[in-house]
């Protein structure tokens, strides 16, 4: 059926195994906090028992009990009940099936430290804050750091003598290493940025000029710690690529028959490029958990200050809620660069045009 | 023995071994010449530096040298232990994988990349979050190492399916050996300059991953870890209190580490690879 289109082909195929990860991926979100021995339930009570009578206290767990999904419910919305009167327990299974298509409709669940907020609430006042930190900086930083890696590469000399030890330093530190230097140096010793939040305080979120100046201010620092690391990295892996890549016959032919120079360098930029877009999408999961962590040390007020405090508080649903939306960001954003190498990569191409 | 000339002949080669060697004499040698005490309070809170504690205090008044020391052997322990695991699982899963082809190659595939793409951090996170009692800096490793295998199965994979076909390991076939023996005698040893560069690496994700998951306060109750240190020192305001000492050795200790474990496996690289041998 998709026999004459290998770029479709190829998107629909990866479509699909990415839906496979999708559900693995909530599967691993609801199986692994379910291993330890806390109920979110007996969490919450113990917090708002304090001061009911039994009756009420019981009326509340089993209105918890129902709204995370922990007994059976009836058609009618009701508790099934046993002969005793007792809630009669979901299975692991039902829970889980009941899990899947809750989420898949996007409905996580309501927070235990701010009930009864909803989880996707919580998170869609988070998210904006984050895709805001982090896909500008891993977009820019790959650009940058590809074209510093190449030209280093192809100048060698005092550019390359430089930039290289420098890009293996920030490869090195540690996001969180590097972030906390910036906020104790340019932050609170220097006083030239704000060192954590994500915009003055008194303000809420709204669309105005000032408030979009605040957080720009605030913005800087989280920025240049994010994006500074992965220009380090992006360049030392290009920079090894395009030596080895000078080293081919391809560019010594061209080199002999006189081409210029700028189309030798566009040749290698090309067939560098390729690895190095594969090799991101490889390291995105280890460049957006390193972010999460930066967000903490900012207090920026995205997934990763979210999920620090759902851990401080032993928020459950929270937790479980964005751990899965990082995930499916992160699936997403894979997604997009797999899309990219099959319409970049000349073999899928050529696959494409022999079919016609 | 010339591999090992041409190793000391490489400049960033003694450089990341001697940074890294400095940092083990440090962790077992230190507690010999230094006096490593942890629970005892020698001074106020955030103490700065002293003829008598080198470093300062903590915010409970404990020398950070005490704790630096421990925290360094803590998370060499963690780095080592989780190296070796995630080695050891994505060695043979890559190995056995990359020599079988078919089916099984590709229910290994499937299920690495799978792995590879959802962030390890974030299993890390659900994991550790739902250990509540007991989460001991062993276990720790074990789970740093369960999850960090994946780009080593991957990469092992990748050189183990380019040997499956040598003259060799086909003779090994037909006298009968297993696919075990095959692997294990006729195809690792081939690979063992590229395993312990997998190796080194890591090592240095499993020092970084424990770091990571003390800085959410997910960190070892047993005990004092380099993330832990810098975990504390920002809950209790070091930043803002200007406290560099408390969190600034413990940064630096990490850095050192990983950019020597980094610099050497480039190096090795160098080495092993004759093909990037100028």
């Amino acid at each position: 059926m998709f026999k004459n289109h290998p770029t479709l082909k190829h998107i629909l195929g990866r479509a699909g195994w990415y839906f496979v990860t999708f559900l693995v991926a909530v599967t691993i979100n609801f199986f692994l906090p379910r291993l330890g021995d806390a109920n979110p339930v007996d969490t919450i009570m113990a917090k708002v028992s304090a001061g009911l009578d039994t009756a009420s206290a019981k009326e509340k767990e089993e209105s918890y009990l129902k709204e995370f999904g922990l007994v059976e419910v009836d058609a009618a919305g009701h508790i099934k009940r046993d002969a005793q009167g007792k809630p009669v327990r979901a299975s692991l299974a039902s829970q889980f099936i009941n899990y899947v298509s809750m989420s898949l409709r996007g409905d996580l669940g309501s927070s235990i430290l701010q009930h009864p907020k909803r989880v996707s609430e919580i998170i869609k006042d988070a998210l904006p804050w984050t895709l805001a930190l982090q896909l500008p900086t891993i977009v820019f930083g790959w650009l940058l750091g590809n074209v510093l890696g190449a030209l280093a590469a192809y100048k060698r000399g005092v550019f390359d003598k430089v930039m290289y030890p420098l890009a293996l330093l920030m490869s090195a530190i540690p996001a969180f290493c590097f972030g906390i230097l910036l906020v104790y140096v340019l932050g609170i010793r220097l006083e030239w940025f704000p060192a954590v939040g994500g915009y003055d305080d008194g303000m809420t979120p709204e669309m105005t000029f000032r408030f979009f100046a605040s957080a720009s201010y605030y913005y800087v620092l989280p920025f240049l710690s994010v994006f500074l690391i992965v220009v380090g990295g992006q360049a030392i892996g290009m920079r090894s690529m395009c030596i080895y890549e000078l080293g081919t016959d391809y560019v010594k032919y061209a080199k002999l028959l006189g081409v210029k120079e700028s189309k030798i360098l566009y040749y290698m930029f090309r067939n560098a490029m390729l690895p190095q877009l594969t090799g991101l999408a490889l390291a995105l999961g280890t460049m957006v958990g390193g972010a999460l962590i930066t967000e903490m040390i900012f207090s920026y007020p995205g997934l990763g200050m979210a999920v620090l405090t759902a851990i401080q508080g032993n928020d459950y649903p929270l937790i479980t809620g964005c751990t899965l939306l990082v995930t499916v960001c992160v699936l997403i954003a894979n997604f997009s660069v797999d899309i990219l190498v099959g319409i970049l990569d000349p073999r899928i191409r050529a696959a494409q045009q022999s079919g016609k | 023995m010339k591999m090992f000339k041409n190793l000391l002949k490489s400049p960033s080669f003694v450089l990341g071994m001697g940074l890294f060697v400095a940092t083990l004499l440090l962790a077992f040698l230190g507690p010999l010449v230094l006096h490593v005490d942890v629970t005892t309070r020698v001074g106020l809170a955030f103490t700065p530096p002293s003829a008598q504690h080198w470093l300062g205090t903590d915010h409970l008044g404990i020398d950070m040298i005490s704790l630096l020391i421990a925290g360094l052997r803590s998370s060499l322990y963690v780095g080592f232990l989780a190296g070796t695991v995630a080695t050891i699982v994505g060695t043979l899963i890559g190995l056995y994988g990359g020599y079988k082809g078919g089916l099984i190659d590709d229910v290994l595939t499937v299920g690495t990349n799978l792995f590879l793409v959802i962030p390890s951090l974030i299993v890390l996170i659900l994991l550790s979050s739902s250990i509540e009692n007991g989460r001991s800096l062993t276990l720790i490793a074990l789970i740093i190492g369960c999850t960090t295998w994946t780009w080593s199965a991957r990469a092992v994979r990748a050189q183990a399916s380019s040997l499956r076909g040598r003259d060799h390991v086909s003779l090994a076939r037909i006298n009968g050996y297993g696919t075990m023996g095959i692997v294990l005698l006729h195809i690792m040893p081939y690979l063992l300059s590229y395993i312990f560069m997998v190796f080194i690496l890591q090592t240095a994700t499993g020092i970084l991953s424990e770091a990571s998951i003390s800085m959410l306060g997910l960190g070892p109750y047993d005990s004092i870890s380099l993330g832990k240190i810098l975990n504390e020192a920002i809950r209790n305001e070091a930043l803002t209190d200007g406290a560099w000492w408390a969190f600034a050795p413990a940064m630096v200790l990490i850095t050192v580490i990983v950019f020597a474990l980094y610099v050497i496996n480039t190096s090795l690289e160098g080495v092993f690879n004759p093909r990037l041998r100028k």
